[in-house]
């Protein structure tokens, strides 16, 4: 490979970062009039990834790799096939169709410039996101997708919906990422590297291995998350709160396909099993299903598409699960027909709204007469949708069913999910694409200028391209559908799209489709009647599910922090001491042996019990004294009884610094004993007995565990090699000094470093004075307290 | 601070006395019971002795500089002790360096020993920055 | 005497602990400060303890003829010993100055974990 494509294949990537960069220092010249050339960028990218439809169209897999973290196997690994390409030109094409659109939509928008930056952000992140072969390159750029969008959908800040609904969205993608990172590692742990590529060839391998299941179903969990299959579905609707071009492009070809791009790459590694196919049919069919029928009870033009965007992302997932040739070319070619036609859809619906001020359908009608390209075009996707030939829906929908219909397994109930769904999803488009523009013009909106060319161009276009492609399927059938087919492991030799395939069973499904749908439309008129009906159900709907756990965590977590995190000192200790006190007890009951071998302990003399006895008054005389002299005198007795312990067992330089620093720490305590608060009996009896009983036990498991400790044999191994090379190789004799300046030397120049980092420490608590601001606020403080006092 | 002529007439003799025996440990610390830690605690309790007895600020005076600055010089030292065997002799860092021939009380002297200075440096400068900090401000 | 000491390694670490759970700043130092004191104790009693054999070579000898006590938990406990008064000026002074700042001895009316207490 040439190395320059390497460069530009990353440069490619990188732009939408560098750009979304550049917008923070020359934003201001993206905000006015100029906000149109910010298209160029995505536009440039789309005509990079074209130049690779001819070669990939030869069956050629172009791959790049950089290394990035080569010890731990990750490496910046890039790979465009089939798949990749197609997902590439769709988010740089609808890319540019959407970057233009914004120019007029948000016109004069305070933070265009931002919006512009998240947006080239995002797009970067998805490009990354479908040309990584490298499974850790995926999952960062799969989080940076969910941040980014993230932000594009709380792009309306100053509303807390939309803060909320974009809080939902990152929550949910966010774990799917985390199970992504979980499935990564697990895969790496199976195959023993993270390129996708690699593990392609080790494909038996993954599926002979007893964890293949449970990887399998965190990469359900990330890509079910992200494409909003049930029951994660419920982020979508929500993220309906941003503006329309986001939903545009985050719902049609991008963010939420991220899921599907993510199944189908690893369609030929982990697919074929009966998990992996029944659980990809069975949560496809209910999701496809299940969305649809929200459909009919949606009057909000947005919302109607949200749902008919989930139930199509079923049908993707539905037909992955089938998993023959036949479907993955149905689904190869349905991603390129639900991408135009709704895509199409939100940029009518952006337009509605954006001229109306209104996306309730049940007030609109009759546009045609003020905006007709705009009504060409959503009546056009409406057709697409409606799989009508001869749009590239009509294909779309014919393979779905035929592949649905050779499938081996529960034929009857899939074609029923099927077709019962692509009738919902008929009117759906129907509502969101012929009502605006049919019948008579209501009064409110007589006064409704006509919009931008800038913004009825992509729509039209996007329209108008899913008609060509319907009328010469082989436009796009040797270019990109075959490489997808190649790309999933399928054999696509065989494969000839056409509008025509004969009079058989699938051509009278799509009759009884057709048929059905365009009955329901003109019978069902949607109304806030049924939007009151399916409201009932809310209370048992994921969504709500899922807000109660929410909120019983928010709640259980407070609580927990209130409890342990409270600010006393003295709980915190309390606590670590009482579970140590738990956990070590519980282990000591069951396996204390309590056995003492009494001659190998050392005779006991009148000059050690004396110094014991000493040591032992002046601890309890230190506790309980209520001078705060006396109990730091009691301290120095203390210190010079253990240090006569150090003597009597053979420890002179211990002995010798122990010395020093007892009479350092009590002149150091006297210094500043009368600057020192004086001693207050705060705790009452009770309080002071319970810590009593505390430490008492504690003391009592310390001595038990030394105890224990002594009974077993030791092993002097360390002490011996420091002992037989001390003069031997250091030259010394008192081997303690040796192992402290030689042996162990790095540590004791650490420990002089805490030192004199001690010093400072003190040195600048004392030297150096109060800030203003602290001064004054604590003078505050005191001030109050006097006057509660008082 | 209020002393009696006897302490104060005492310090002035002890503090050279007990310099000069924290100088006896550090330097023996290789054969028998000493070493840097203790000396240096030791030079300082001599230097707090006698600021006890003479005022803090005389016992500023004879110190010429803050103790404070002990720290870095000792660490430098220590260091050194230890980077010494890295730049002169390509060995790893901390390796021991011995002269051949033994100097009479200290025995062999090598890089081990400007290591303990170094720590006797430190350890004297801590004490002595923390009890004159404290000392001062309280 | 290894129980007797073994003994006063748990009141050591009874009573430290028993002064850290006290409202009063001095009686937390003080409490650190036993807490220390036994924790040197413990790793000098779980290294063995001998009688009478300092572990320095004797005069013209160049390794141990005789049994001597172990250096290594000696090392350890010097190193310790120093630190521990570094820890102690240092919190010392540290509740010196809390003292001066909010002028309370009372730890429990320190527990605001915001700036603005």
């Amino acid at each position: 490979m040439r190395q320059t494509d390497l460069l530009s294949m990353l440069t490619a990537i990188l732009t939408g970062f560098i750009f979304s960069i550049l917008l923070v220092f020359v934003g201001r010249f993206f905000k006015g009039k100029l906000s149109i050339l910010a298209s160029i960028v995505p536009l440039g990218l789309f005509l990079y990834f074209f130049q690779f439809i001819t070669p990939i169209a030869n069956d050629e897999i172009i791959t790049r790799s950089f290394e990035w973290i080569p010890s731990f196997g990750v490496d910046l690994g890039f790979k465009l096939d089939g798949l990749s390409l197609l997902f590439s030109l769709m988010i740089t094409g609808i890319g540019f169709l959407v970057f233009a659109y914004t120019s007029s939509y948000l016109k004069g928008h305070e933070y265009l410039d931002r919006f512009y930056g998240y947006l080239s952000a995002f797009m970067g992140a998805m490009l990354g996101l479908v040309l990584s072969d490298n499974m850790i390159t995926l999952f960062v750029f799969w989080e940076l997708t969910s941040i980014s969008s993230f932000f594009l959908i709380g792009f309306n800040n100053t509303n807390p919906a939309s803060r909320k609904s974009a809080m939902t969205a990152l929550g949910i993608t966010g774990i799917g990422g985390l199970l992504l990172l979980a499935s990564a590692l697990l895969l790496n742990n199976i195959t023993g590297t993270y390129s996708i590529s690699e593990m392609l060839s080790m494909s038996e391998a993954i599926r002979g291995n007893e964890f293949y299941a449970v990887a399998v179903f965190l990469l359900f969990g990330a890509a079910f998350t992200k494409s909003a299959q049930f029951p994660f579905h419920f982020w979508l609707p929500g993220a309906m709160k941003a503006p329309t071009p986001v939903s545009t492009y985050l719902h049609s070809a991008t963010m939420v396909k991220a899921g599907i791009y993510l199944l189908m790459r690893f369609t030929p590694v982990l697919g074929g099993e009966n998990i992996w196919n029944y659980t990809l049919i069975i949560v496809g069919g209910i999701t496809m299903l299940y969305s649809a029928i929200h459909t009919l009870f949606r009057t909000d033009l947005k919302g109607i598409l949200a749902y008919s965007t989930i139930s199509a992302l079923g049908i993707l997932v539905f037909l992955i699960g089938l998993g023959t040739e036949e479907a993955f070319l149905a689904a190869a070619v349905f991603i390129i027909v639900h991408a135009l036609y709704k895509a199409t859809l939100f940029l009518v619906t952006g337009i509605i709204d954006h001229q109306t001020h209104t996306r309730d359908i049940t007030r609109l009608a009759g546009l045609n007469k003020i905006m007709l390209p705009v009504g060409i075009a959503g009546i056009l996707a409406a057709i697409s949708s409606a799989g009508i030939p001869p749009t590239i829906g009509f294909i779309g929908k014919e393979l779905t069913y035929e592949a649905t219909y050779h499938s081996d397994t529960i034929i009857i109930i899939s074609m029923i999910a099927i077709v019962l769904t692509k009738i919902l999803l008929l009117y759906a488009g129907f509502v969101a694409g012929i009502k605006p523009f049919t019948g008579k013009l209501p009064d409110e909106h007589q006064e409704v200028k006509a919009p931008d060319p800038i913004m009825w161009i992509p729509p039209v276009l996007l329209a108008t391209l899913g008609l060509v492609f319907g009328i010469a399927p082989f436009l796009v059938e040797g270019a990109l559908i075959k490489p997808v087919v190649t790309a999933l492991g399928g054999n696509a030799s065989e494969i000839h799209l056409a509008l025509w395939h004969g009079f058989n069973t699938i051509f009278i499904l799509s009759l009884i489709t057709i048929g059905v749908g365009t009955a329901l439309y003109f019978l069902l008129k949607p109304s806030e009647k049924l939007v009151a009906a399916a409201a009932r159900y809310n209370a048992i709907s994921p969504e709500n599910i899922l807000n109660l756990i929410n909120k019983g965590f928010v709640q259980f977590s407070s609580f927990w922090t209130n409890f342990f995190q409270n600010g006393y000192l003295r709980n915190y200790i309390s606590i670590i001491i009482l579970f140590l006190v738990v956990i070590v007890g519980y282990i000591m009951i069951g396996n204390t042996r309590f056995v003492i071998d009494y001659n190998s302990l050392s005779k006991i003399t009148v000059y050690e019990i004396t110094t014991t006895l000493i040591l032992i008054a002046g601890i309890f005389y230190t506790v309980f004294t209520e001078s705060r002299l006396a109990a730091v005198a009691a301290m120095g007795v203390v210190g010079l009884s253990i240090c006569l312990i150090f003597v009597f067992y053979s420890a002179p330089d211990l002995a010798m610094t122990q010395f020093s620093i007892d009479t350092l720490t009590v002149i150091l305590f006297v210094l500043v004993l009368y600057k020192l608060p004086k001693y207050l009996k705060l705790s009452d009896y009770k309080t002071r007995v319970r810590d009593g009983v505390l430490s008492s036990i504690f003391g009592l498991i310390i001595t038990v565990l030394a105890l224990e400790v002594l009974s077993e044999p030791v092993s002097k191994q360390v002490g011996e090699f420091y002992a037989a090379n001390s003069y031997v190789e250091a030259h010394g004799k008192n081997v303690v000094n040796v192992i402290l300046v030689d042996f162990r030397g790095a540590d004791t120049l650490i420990e002089i470093s805490v030192l004199s980092i001690a010093a400072v420490g003190v040195f600048g608590l004392m030297k150096l004075r109060l800030k203003m601001r602290d001064r004054k606020r604590y003078a505050d403080v005191s001030l109050d307290k006097e006057n509660k006092e008082q | 601070m209020r002393t009696t002529i006897i302490l104060k007439t005492a310090s002035n003799y002890l503090l050279p006395v007990l310099l000069v025996f924290s100088v006896f440990i550090l330097l023996r610390g290789h054969y028998l019971p000493g070493g840097g830690f203790v000396g240096g605690l030791i030079a300082s309790i001599a230097f707090i002795l006698h600021s006890f007895a003479n005022g803090l600020e005389k016992t500023k005076e004879l110190l010429i500089v803050h103790p404070g600055f002990l720290l870095p010089v000792g660490l430098a030292i220590s260091f050194m002790a230890g980077l010494a065997p890295v730049i002169f002799f390509d060995m790893p860092f901390m390796t021991g360096l011995w002269s051949h021939d033994t100097v009479a009380i200290l025995g062999s002297v090598g890089s081990a020993l400007f290591f303990d200075i170094g720590v006797y440096l430190v350890v004297n400068g801590v004490t002595l920055t923390i009890i004159f900090t404290i000392s001062e401000s309280a | 005497m290894e129980i007797l000491l073994a003994l006063m390694v748990g009141i050591l670490y009874g009573t430290g602990i028993y002064m850290m759970l006290r409202r009063s700043m001095v009686k937390l130092i003080i409490g650190i400060i036993l807490l220390g004191n036994g924790a040197n104790l413990l790793i000098f009693l779980l290294g063995r303890i001998t009688k009478g054999a300092p572990p320095i070579i004797p005069g013209d000898s160049k390794v141990f003829l005789e049994a001597f006590a172990d250096p290594v938990p000696q090392a350890l406990i010097l190193t310790a010993i120093v630190i521990s008064f570094g820890l102690q000026s240092f919190a010392i002074v540290l509740v010196k100055r809390a003292h001066t700042v909010v002028r309370t001895d009372d730890l429990d009316e320190m527990n605001a974990t915001d700036e603005d207490s």
